[in-house]
């Protein structure tokens, strides 16, 4: 078989953006939640918010670390391996990305040493301060690189000269037609993300019986969140939806696997596509929900991908597949909310063994959720870059062989599959060792200050 | 192309002191990060690696910023460069992967811990390497067809690419020992000062070679500094760094702290002076220059306006947080 440069790169692309995404996913809803837990301890002043923040900013300093370095990639996958997307987009796309490192990337990383170093350095207003300047660049971020995403999809504000893409409106460009869904869908999903793995340790405290004041608190700080974002997460990503049967109906064909345009179109729960022959094996209908859930009427008529030419079709196994596990995870994350209030409203919140156990399991949820999320619209995005204008394949940098491309997948692959796991590991260290604090002597943070009684010999203070 | 507002001077500069700024500060903690891998004992490693803890992704973060802003004001260049230096940028990524998380995964991880003090000291190595490899590539200049890179992935390796790589590990170790002397005391500093002499004859060496190489090698940068007035006009930068480097010796030998870093810095301003001399105003050099591959005007325009605001805001806030670290690295302050 011979290597396609094409191929390998887009496998490369997909490799590292959905390691890099995860982080994201986790550090924005880890920076909000110790922006809350610092402001909730400058104000009530009481040791368990400081014990609670000092934890999660351990495991904050970790997954951060790791979202910097796998972010770094980033941007020079457009220039390695997507140069002629760079040439024909850089105008419009651009001074997105540059606005992120100017407005996002160092506000945050220039708080971040005060973050995990300087709490006994500055006053503690300027602590809670530099906290909140963390979170908000990672919010601040999230907004220009979903509209950088965004405009991929549905470009907007633009002209078009000599294949080159030109700005001609930048309001348009920037809130282009599904960007502000999509921001609003990936945000809540990151907070969705975060808000079960703070459950999830929180069970985890419980069940082992130390630190469970901790585990309580966090538990119960934790539902609340859900229970307004869980709901409110399946409206928005029914209004994103909506957005994509306007603007890429093709791409919403996919992921239902609707082949042929009809009106009163079946809801198909389970199949199998088959690509070649454009059909469902094995498909269990459900009549008229498909025509209820897309155009709100009973007759509404959904598109099918015959029309559109064939070679202007994504693929529709991946999307499929992953739109049914995204919503079988929301239904699932749904469940666990409705449960918990049920258990809250009984007393038994934090008690009930088989929920505890249930929600430990489900610590990676969000997480699943996001990648399906991602699957469906980048795939189903395809075989475009700039969906409609240009395809992938005119995308990709000429000079590259499939030998090239090769050699630097089986690089990423290799470190990625080498820090990742690691990183996890540690970060589910510093879970085992609780929300401990300095006072009690057993703190492994780095966040330390004040002068020591004795000359530090390294050996004493190494954990 | 409108000739009555030019952006692409000021673009040139902000980018130019980006790349600069990147290079001074990235540089000096990968500088640390090579040294580090000279440190006698676990407490030295461990003091050596607080110096840069609290401040080494802000100094990462000038690289995106030097890439995006590059691909805003010359997406041409960037769409042309980057892909001729595929394999460069590669190990630079992947050696800034492991460099980076050495900082966390070191003290998280106290069983590898020699596994992630190799992983800081190489990674550091090797990105500092290949970032000198992707500089000569750069000088040399690229095989382009219309708006491509045509030539192969494997291009940029040639005997100029190695040495300005071996050059920058020396450039970098002369401003990482230079941070050092300044953020340390005792035995530590007095390593360093020992460790940034050597790397001074390292690239007062190598800025020698490149100086006599590029010339020879190039007809138009031989005419554009051995032409008359040029060669009257350029002079005193080549003097100027013979100074600098005698004066960074003696610094170096003497008690003073701050010596070193400056001379240090100033010897990377020179140089950078003198790439610039010979390239300008190429930017994929030998075939466009900075007007040929800007960005449209509205393009330059809308990220202008915002980086006059935010780049003074971004330097102020980083400021504050070195300020916050300012003084001796102390013991009891950063990773154990």
């Amino acid at each position: 078989m011979e290597l396609d440069a094409l191929f390998l790169s887009r496998l490369q692309f997909a490799w590292v953006i959905i390691w890099h995404v995860m982080l994201p996913a986790f550090t924005i809803g880890t920076a909000s939640y110790v922006a809350v837990l610092e402001t909730s301890y400058f104000i009530t002043k009481r040791e368990i918010y400081l014990r609670l923040s000092t934890f999660w900013i351990r495991i904050f300093s970790v997954s951060f670390g790791m979202g910097v370095v796998s972010g770094v990639v980033m941007p020079f996958q457009f220039g390695t391996n997507w140069s002629r997307l760079s040439d024909a987009a850089a105008n419009v796309l651009a001074p997105l990305l540059a606005y992120e490192a100017l407005t996002a990337f160092f506000l945050e990383a220039a708080f971040l040493g005060v973050l995990l170093f300087g709490r006994n350095l500055v006053p503690r207003w300027a602590y809670l301060g530099a906290t909140l300047m963390v979170a908000l660049g990672t919010l601040i971020s999230t907004f220009w690189i979903l509209s950088a995403n965004s405009w991929l999809q549905t470009p907007a504000g633009y002209e078009l000269i000599d294949g080159r893409f030109f700005p001609k409106s930048w309001i348009d460009v920037i809130f282009n037609p599904s960007f502000p869904y999509r921001l609003t869908h990936n945000v809540i999903g990151f907070y969705i993300t975060t808000g079960f793995v703070v459950m999830g340790v929180s069970a985890y405290l419980l069940r082992r019986g130390t630190f469970a004041e901790e585990g309580r608190v966090m538990m119960r700080m934790t539902l609340w969140l859900l229970t307004v974002l869980v709901p409110l997460q399946m409206y928005v990503g029914d209004a994103q939806g909506l957005n994509t049967l306007q603007h890429q109906p093709a791409k919403l064909a996919a992921l239902e696997a609707i082949w042929e345009t009809g009106p009163s179109m079946p809801l198909t729960l389970f199949a199998i596509p088959d690509e070649k022959t454009a059909t469902n094996l094995f498909a269990i209908d459900i009549p008229y929900l498909g025509s209820l859930i897309w155009t709100h009427t009973l007759d509404g008529e959904v598109q099918g991908l015959n029309a559109f030419p064939r070679e202007d079709w994504p693929p529709v196994v991946i999307p499929f597949f992953a739109f049914r596990a995204m919503v079988g995870f929301a239904v699932i994350m749904l469940g666990l909310v409705v449960w918990g209030n049920w258990l809250r409203y009984r007393g038994r919140l934090t008690t009930s063994p088989l929920y505890l156990k249930v929600l430990q399991i489900t610590t990676p949820i969000g997480f699943f959720a996001v990648i399906s999320g991602w699957l469906i619209t980048e795939v189903g995005r395809q075989p475009w870059t700039v969906y409609g204008m240009l395809r992938t394949a005119d995308s990709v940098s000429p000079s590259l062989t499939g030998l090239d491309v090769l050699i630097s997948l089986i690089g990423y692959v290799t470190v990625y599959l080498f820090v990742y796991p690691t990183g996890i590991l540690l970060m589910y260290r510093i879970v085992r060792k609780g929300p401990r604090l300095a006072s009690t002597g057993e703190d492994d943070s780095p966040v330390k200050g004040g002068r020591p009684d004795a000359p530090v010999i390294a050996g004493a203070v190494e954990n | 192309m409108n000739t009555v507002l030019d952006f692409v001077p000021i673009w040139t500069i902000i980018i130019g002191m980006g790349v600069f700024f990147y290079v001074m500060l990235d540089g000096f903690d990968l500088g640390v990060g090579m040294l580090y891998g000279f440190a006698p004992d676990t407490p030295s490693r461990n003091l050596i690696m607080n110096s840069v803890a609290p401040i080494w992704d802000g100094n990462e973060t000038w690289l995106v910023l030097g890439g995006v802003a590059l691909l805003a004001a010359f997406p041409l260049a960037f769409a042309i460069i980057i892909p001729a230096v595929y394999f460069p940028v590669l190990v630079m990524l992947l050696s800034l992967v492991f460099r980076g998380l050495a900082f966390e995964f070191r003290f998280r991880d106290s069983e590898h811990k020699t596994f992630w003090d190799h992983a800081f000291c190489y990674g550091s190595a090797s990105a500092t390497f290949a970032q000198g490899v992707v500089l000569g590539s750069f000088i040399q200049g690229f095989e382009v067809t219309g708006r491509t890179f045509s030539g192969s992935s494997f291009d940029f390796l040639t005997p100029f690419s190695v040495l300005t790589g071996i050059a920058l590990m020396f450039g970098y170790g002369l401003l990482g020992a230079g941070w050092l002397i300044l953020k340390t005391e005792g035995a530590v500093q007095s390593e360093a000062r020992r460790q940034g002499r050597i790397c001074l004859v390292g690239v007062v060496i190598a800025i020698g070679i490149v100086s006599l190489w590029t010339p020879f090698a190039s007809p138009a940068v031989a005419a554009r500094w051995f032409s008359f007035p040029n060669i009257i006009i350029f002079a005193p930068v080549p003097i100027l760094a013979l100074v600098v480097a005698f004066l960074t010796w003696r610094a170096l030998g003497s008690s003073r702290e701050a010596g070193p870093f400056i001379g240090a810095a100033c010897l990377f301003a020179l140089s950078y002076i003198g790439i610039a001399i010979s390239l300008f105003p190429m930017i994929v050099p030998y075939k466009y220059t900075l007007w040929d591959a800007a960005s449209s005007e509205a393009t330059q325009a809308f990220l202008l306006v915002g980086t006059l605001v935010l780049l003074p805001v971004v330097l102020m806030y980083t400021a504050w947080s070195y300020w916050v670290f300012r003084g001796k690295v102390r013991a009891e302050i950063g990773y154990h």
